[in-house]
């Protein structure tokens, strides 16, 4: 494509932007001459390079929408909403075009007439009854095609938009070029040998008003962002060089080069910083879209929304701005839609007609804290909690121990949507699920809180930058890795006489930390790391190391490690594809000493871990009578006196269950469970189960072949060597024996199998298995 | 070990009809790479293994302040394995833009050769080396098999 026109493409994609909000400011302010002269100023220029890069259809759109600014600033029409809506959507057809143009080279042979008569009538004062009644008509009674929809990627796109470039693609694939894009394409042609030969370079050729721009605009340059990326890397490896000259420095006393090396790196730091803050964008310009959008979906909803949005000054990486800007809109236009009530709501609920949407951005300790907040009504949990159920996230039994929080966290999960209707603008239950994913993929974080009835805050935390992370540096054998810091909650000291051990849950190891069971990945063993008798394994005691505690997204879990290196600034380098075994690594880099290291994906890690819960599935010799070993012990109550043990190996779950919905099945109570019926059994000389209340069960089996063993309270999990000291003669207690220093009734888990499973006229657990 | 004989390496001015050409040892045998396709020619750098990845797949050095991975050329053309060899050199290729570090026995002389003399190579060559090489070529004594770039970098 021709430079001038890839040239007019971006900047008149970024005037758009601009347009877009000052009309939305001047349909406020109507009376402010300013902001009118400087909409007139932009399409004007929009108009006049069109002429003269030949692109006819853009011409004569934006001189038609140029005609009724003309008006407005005239004074000869007073505007209105409707003529304003009508404007904006000349602004949406241009930037239609000129999309079409940067895909496909030529405008495309959409049909402008009707667009540019309702212009030309607005234009001509033919507004007032006739024309305004069509005009109004005409906004909402086209909404599929003014209305925003979600494209099948997820995020929504205006239907107009996508129309159009449809239409426009469309017609250059199918229709064999009529004479009029011929000519355009001499014109073109011609402009463009003209220019060549001149070297004349756009903004020079523009119109007098065009000129006229802001001072600051001509102090400004545009540089490839390629460029800039490349910058970017140089100054990074010299920041490395720096480091590592330093610590030469730093070991030779009275060295020549002290002097020189330590303004070297003085000026590397500020060569750094500068370059740094090439990269840098205001938030405003991810935010600039929304102001549109929000009148647009008030209007088509019929609701008042005040959008105020403070900190658009904040700074970011340009990459990451780029990627939130997508998530952020679809979370305005949640709030807008789900959020806000409609004005009649608000004012039975006693709040002002108009809702609000808050968005305010600022910097935190090496992040940037996003904002969305709207004072609309809240999530309504016991809603979530319905649609849980229905969508099958949840078993009601999970729902009834969650907190509210906690069953608000489901709006964040896949096909999830509780708008009551699909409207255009949301509620397919494409949405936060993406969201989520999106901002984690940057390494940021979402959190939410809601009130219902007073509204809900969303607060994403998203690094500065992505080229320089923190991370922490973390050794398995010999080698060392990088973990990113934002992921990392805290770091655990496990060893055999800390506070903190590893257990295993039968060969698959777990933390006890602070009242919860952590899942964890062994990293040595995970990344086939050879380093003989160190390494944690299953039973063996003598591990010594660290446990890094981190989280993704709502999921928590540990890392075992050897030990902890550093604390370090690191450049982030993508991996090559060649390398493979990607699925833990997220890219590498090189530390101050100079050697590459990994830098490890904690969503690899992640699916690790629900991997190895399928592991976690009991083993299948359950009717072997309890024998010595030194493994967990799960110490119990039950409503005869005594403490029972059991090896935790051999309980599937510990389930709470509400005895109002155990049903009787042949004289055995039973209850669903993960649509199953799963008979719940006492120990023996107890009686039956009781009928209401919470009922605390150990399941015993697996998912196929489970019962439910009903027991007041848990006492402890304890390591210990179950041995039998004296045998039972009572069925389903093996005997008893000493644990912690007590005596208890070792209890056989494989006893309750067998009598449940073989009431339930099920396959033998054996076969099950 | 392998000690690449001193071979007419001449000074051309005149390049139609001939290919000049890197040549190294790996496991007694001698290959030969073109050398446009030759960045750098290194003493073995410090390596970091990369867990999971691929046999050949030495690990990844830090070539002035680029990753690049290391290919194991022994790794690569023996397939079980045939040991490795003390004194160790990379041969830094560029496929795509994209620079990758061959870790071979020995780096020896450049060659010119007339294109004429590259013969097709012997249908008889264990098929993992057939994959890798497009010709071959007398170099007195000894063959020496030309290293397909392209196909040695599919891994």
């Amino acid at each position: 494509m021709d430079d001038l026109i890839v040239e007019f493409i971006a900047e008149t994609t970024e005037n758009l932007s601009v347009l877009d909000q000052e009309l939305v400011r001047f349909e406020k302010a109507p009376d402010d001459k300013h902001i009118l002269s400087n909409i007139f100023r932009m399409l004007h220029t929009i108009k006049g390079t069109c002429g003269f890069l030949g692109l006819p259809r853009l011409e004569k759109v934006a001189h038609a929408g140029e005609d009724v600014l003309g008006k407005f600033r005239d004074g000869v029409l007073a505007p209105s909403p409707e003529s304003v809506t009508l404007v904006l959507k000349c602004i949406d057809r241009i930037r239609a075009i000129v999309d079409s143009l940067a895909t496909t080279s030529v405008e495309g042979d959409g049909d402008d007439g009707e667009l540019i008569a309702q212009l030309r009538a607005t234009a001509d004062g033919e507004t007032p009854p006739a024309a305004g009644a069509a005009q109004a008509g005409a906004s909402p009674s086209a909404p599929s095609a003014a209305g925003p929809t979600l494209s099948d990627e997820g995020f929504p796109v205006a239907a107009e938009l996508l129309e159009e470039v449809a239409r426009s693609q469309g017609a250059v694939l199918t229709v064999v070029a009529p004479s009029a894009p011929a000519a355009k394409a001499d014109a073109a042609d011609l402009a463009k040998s003209d220019l060549a030969k001149s070297e004349a370079h756009a903004p020079e050729s523009r119109p007098a008003d065009g000129a006229a721009k802001d001072k600051a605009a001509s102090q400004t340059i545009r540089v490839s962002v390629d460029v800039l990326e490349n910058l970017m890397t140089l100054v990074s490896e010299m920041v490395l060089t720096r480091n590592q000259l330093l610590q030469l420095i730093r070991s030779s006393e009275d060295s020549v080069f002290k002097e020189p090396v330590e303004r070297l790196s003085r000026t590397t730091s500020e060569l750094q910083e500068g370059v740094m803050k090439t990269r840098m964008q205001p938030i405003g310009n991810a935010w600039s879209k929304l102001p549109r959008i929000v009148r647009d979906l008030a209007n088509e909803l019929g609701k008042k929304i005040n959008l105020e949005m403070h900190g658009e000054e904040t700074e970011l990486d340009r990459q990451v701005l780029e990627l939130i800007q997508d998530p952020l809109t679809h979370m305005v236009r949640n709030s807008a839609d789900h959020g806000l009530e409609r004005p009649e709501e608000r004012a039975v609920a006693g709040k002002q007609e108009a809702g609000t949407i808050r968005l305010s951005a600022f910097h935190e300790g090496g992040h940037v804290i996003i904002e969305i907040a709207d004072n609309g009504r809240g999530l309504d949990t016991e809603k979530i909690r319905v649609k849980a159920i229905e969508r099958g996230l949840a078993t009601q039994e999970e729902l009834d121990g969650m907190s509210d929080d906690q069953v608000n966290q489901f709006i964040m999960r896949a096909g999830f949507s509780t708008a009551q209707a699909v409207t255009k603008v949301s509620g397919r239950g494409v949405g936060m699920d993406v969201v989520r994913s999106n901002i984690e993929k940057i390494g940021g974080t979402i959190e939410f809180r809601s009130t219902f009835g007073a509204g809900s805050t969303f607060s994403i935390k998203i690094p500065l930058t992505l080229a320089i992370i923190s991370s922490l540096i973390v050794q398995s054998g010999e080698q060392r890795f990088a973990l990113p810091q934002i992921a990392v909650n805290e770091v655990v000291r496990v060893s055999e006489r800390s506070e903190h051990k590893i257990e295993s849950l039968n060969g698959t190891p777990v933390l006890r930390l602070r009242e919860n069971i952590l899942p964890l990945a062994n990293l040595s063993e995970l990344l086939r790391i050879n380093r003989g008798s160190r390494s944690w394994q299953p039973g063996a005691n003598t591990f010594e190391g660290y446990v890094v505690v981190c989280r993704n997204g709502s999921q928590v879990m540990g890392v075992i490690v050897d030990a902890i290196v550093a604390s370090e600034e690191i450049v982030v380098k993508p991996l090559s594809g060649i390398l493979g075994g990607a699925t833990y690594f997220s890219g590498n880099t090189i530390l101050g000493d100079g050697k590459v290291i990994l830098i490890l994906d904690l969503n690899g890690l992640f699916s690790s871990i629900s991997a190895d819960a399928e592991k976690m599935q009991p083993e299948d010799t359950f009717a072997d009578a309890v024998e010595p070993t030194g493994e967990s012990v799960l110490l119990f109550r039950t409503l005869a006196a005594g403490v029972k043990a059991v090896p935790l190996s051999r309980v599937h779950r510990i389930e709470s269950f509400d005895m109002a919905k155990a049903e009787t099945a042949q004289g055995e109570t039973v209850v669903q469970y993960r649509d199953r019926l799963l008979p719940l059994l006492s120990l023996d000389g107890e009686g039956g189960v009781r009928q209401d209340g919470r009922q605390i069960a150990l399941v015993f089996g697996s998912n196929d072949a489970a019962v439910g063993l009903v027991i007041q309270s848990i006492v402890d999990i304890v390591q210990a060597d179950l041995v039998l000291q004296k045998a039972s003669r009572m069925p389903g207690v093996a005997g008893s024996g000493i644990v912690a220093g007590h005596a208890v009734d070792i209890v056989d888990a494989g006893y309750f199998v067998e009598r449940g499973t073989s009431d339930l006229m099920l396959e033998p657990y054996g076969a099950a298995a | 070990m392998t000690v690449i004989t001193n071979h007419a390496v001449r000074s051309t001015a005149h390049t139609g009809g001939t290919e000049q050409l890197v040549t190294f040892g790996v496991g007694g045998q001698i290959f030969g790479l073109s050398a446009l396709r030759v960045r750098d020619v290194l003493r073995q750098q410090p390596l970091t293994p990369i867990p999971l990845a691929k046999p050949e797949i030495a690990g990844a050095i830090n070539l002035r302040g680029h990753i690049v991975p290391a290919i194991d050329m022994r790794a690569r053309l023996w397939k079980d394995g045939a040991g490795t060899s003390e004194r160790k050199m990379c041969v830094v290729v560029e496929k795509d833009g994209e620079p990758y570090c061959l870790i071979v026995d020995s780096v020896g002389d450049v060659l010119t050769v007339e294109l004429a003399n590259i013969e097709s190579a012997p249908s008889s060559l264990p098929p993992e080396w057939a994959g890798v090489t497009r010709g071959l070529y007398r170099m007195g004594e000894r063959l020496l098999l030309l290293i397909d770039e392209e196909a040695l970098l599919k891994i």
